[in-house]
């Protein structure tokens, strides 16, 4: 099953300039660590250290944020298209409650 | 790498800061990214979405970044970083910056004291995250379609 994986632009530059990429995924999670095997310097903008996901990285499934469906654990059948967008913060302070950020 | 402002974006960015002080203001750089440099000839101000900590943190929403894409793309533009508002701090990177950064966008601070706008920076967050390299930038004059410079901001 292909799944399509959209690139942000800013992480464009980390898999070989392409603004997607397809993979065979059952579920997104599978999808997003096909693309973090094969564009590796990824990881590190997509993940922590303990290998979860940002928090300022949201992933949509056709429009719908994981958070809200099963998490990495989404299915993912032919044809779907899994959206990488950013969310952005920071300000002065050092942070004090690291939660989700939208 | 250094980064090109028209006179109104850099004026733009100045006056939301005083206007939201002494909470931090956000928006949207929009422009053109070139090999040497990147130009920034309009942005989108958008609302500070923190509501924990609106004086000392700014948060823009996916949702958000979604509308300024679409906003950039109906101008033909992209958007290539985002500015925000250090109130009564200088316009530095903080360690909080750093751990919520992108890479490639550029991030401009302006600092505002007592509200009022001060001295303004840009910054590129490193390919490994540690840390943030300065950008220089400088004031496009543009008349009937020509650019002049008239340096550096700091």
């Amino acid at each position: 099953m292909a799944v399509k994986v959209l690139i942000p632009t800013p992480l464009r530059a980390f898999a070989g300039k392409r603004d997607s990429v397809q993979f065979e995924a059952k579920t997104v999670g599978e999808a997003l660590k096909q693309l973090t095997t094969e564009y590796a310097e990824l990881r590190k903008h997509l993940y922590t250290d303990d290998g979860k996901i940002r928090s300022f990285v949201n992933v949509y499934v056709n429009d719908e944020d994981i958070r809200y469906l099963a998490k990495e654990n989404t299915p993912a059948k032919d044809g779907d298209t899994i959206t990488i967008v950013p969310s952005i913060a920071g300000g002065t302070a050092a942070p004090t409650r690291l939660g989700a950020l939208r | 790498m250094k980064i090109l402002l028209s006179e109104e974006v850099r004026a733009q960015i100045r006056a939301h800061g005083a206007e939201t002080y002494p909470q931090e203001c956000c928006g949207a750089l929009f422009g053109h990214d070139k090999q040497m440099s990147r130009e920034v000839t309009a942005l989108l101000p958008l609302v500070n979405r923190n509501e924990d900590s609106p004086r000392n943190r700014f948060s823009v929403t996916a949702e958000d970044v979604l509308v300024a894409e679409r906003a950039a793309r109906e101008r033909g533009l992209e958007v290539v970083g985002w500015y925000h508002s250090h109130p009564d701090h200088p316009p530095r990177p903080s360690e909080y910056d750093r751990e919520y950064a992108w890479p490639w966008y550029s991030y401009i601070i302006v600092s505002v004291e007592k509200g009022a706008a001060k001295e303004m920076s840009s910054w590129q967050l490193a390919e490994d995250r540690s840390r943030f390299s300065e950008e220089k930038i400088e004031v496009m004059r543009v008349r009937a379609g020509e650019a002049q410079f008239e340096g550096a901001e700091r």
